[in-house]
């Protein structure tokens, strides 16, 4: 899947994850698209409400090895 | 988005360390998500505003359920110095799995413009001094707190 930013949260456990993803996606411009790597297995539930509280779509997720892989759109 | 934000409201009365992370992550957190929060800090929990945090430790008195390297009869984590070896302990398995540390936490809520109101009468109690406590903090009392929390989505109390 295509992005135009990527955010490696590896190592980092709750609430890190969500936060640096909060600041990623405010230096983004509407309809971008920000890839999301994590390691936490408590971010798959929290990267859903967290697309849902803040209306910017999870576009797909998915595990790959020890890595959870995140896109979100910028909503507008 | 709905033009009035969402409120998160907290209160913070314990000065443990195990007690200090749940207001912070989840003011941080909810402000990430879109929130306005404020956390009121009373009692003991007023030393999370302190601007050196080294003295917020773990107990592992009447902490039954703190896991430790080896079972410790009840009377021996009275002894001196298990305090601070049990938060020496917790605070390097915190860094070892990648939590962040309560400076972090509380650096991150002001940033995101989480606001901390100190509890007047609890300043008074302990006869603390404004200065003793960090910058862009606000004062006030229960009022105040009820004032915010009347129309929150999200009271706790911690």
């Amino acid at each position: 899947m295509e992005f135009d930013q990527e955010l490696d949260t590896r190592g980092l456990l709750c609430p890190i994850p969500i936060l640096k993803t909060k600041g990623a996606m405010d230096k983004l411009q509407p309809s971008q698209v920000l890839k999301v790597v994590s390691t936490d297995p408590g971010s798959v539930r929290d990267m859903e409400a967290f697309a849902r509280q803040t209306r910017n779509p999870l576009l797909h997720s998915r595990v790959d090895g020890k890595d959870y892989i995140f896109f979100l759109r910028k909503e507008g | 988005m709905d033009s009035t934000p969402r409120k998160m409201a907290i209160i913070a009365t314990k000065g443990t360390l195990d007690m200090a992370y749940p207001p912070f992550i989840l003011a941080s957190t909810a402000a990430a998500l879109g929130y306005q929060v404020q956390i009121f800090f009373s009692f003991y929990g007023l030393q999370l505003l302190d601007k050196n945090l080294d003295h917020i430790r773990i107990s592992p008195l009447a902490n039954p359920a703190m896991p430790s390297p080896m079972p410790l009869p009840t009377l021996m984590k009275a002894l001196p110095g298990m305090e601070a070896m049990a938060t020496g302990m917790m605070k390097a398995k915190m860094q070892k799995k990648g939590i962040a540390s309560l400076e972090e936490l509380r650096a991150l809520c002001l940033d995101s413009g989480v606001k901390f109101i100190a509890c007047e009468m609890t300043l008074s109690l302990f006869e603390l001094d404004r200065s003793d406590l960090i910058d862009g903090i606000d004062f006030g009392g229960a009022a105040t707190f009820v004032d915010f929390a009347g129309d929150a989505q999200i009271s706790l109390f911690v």
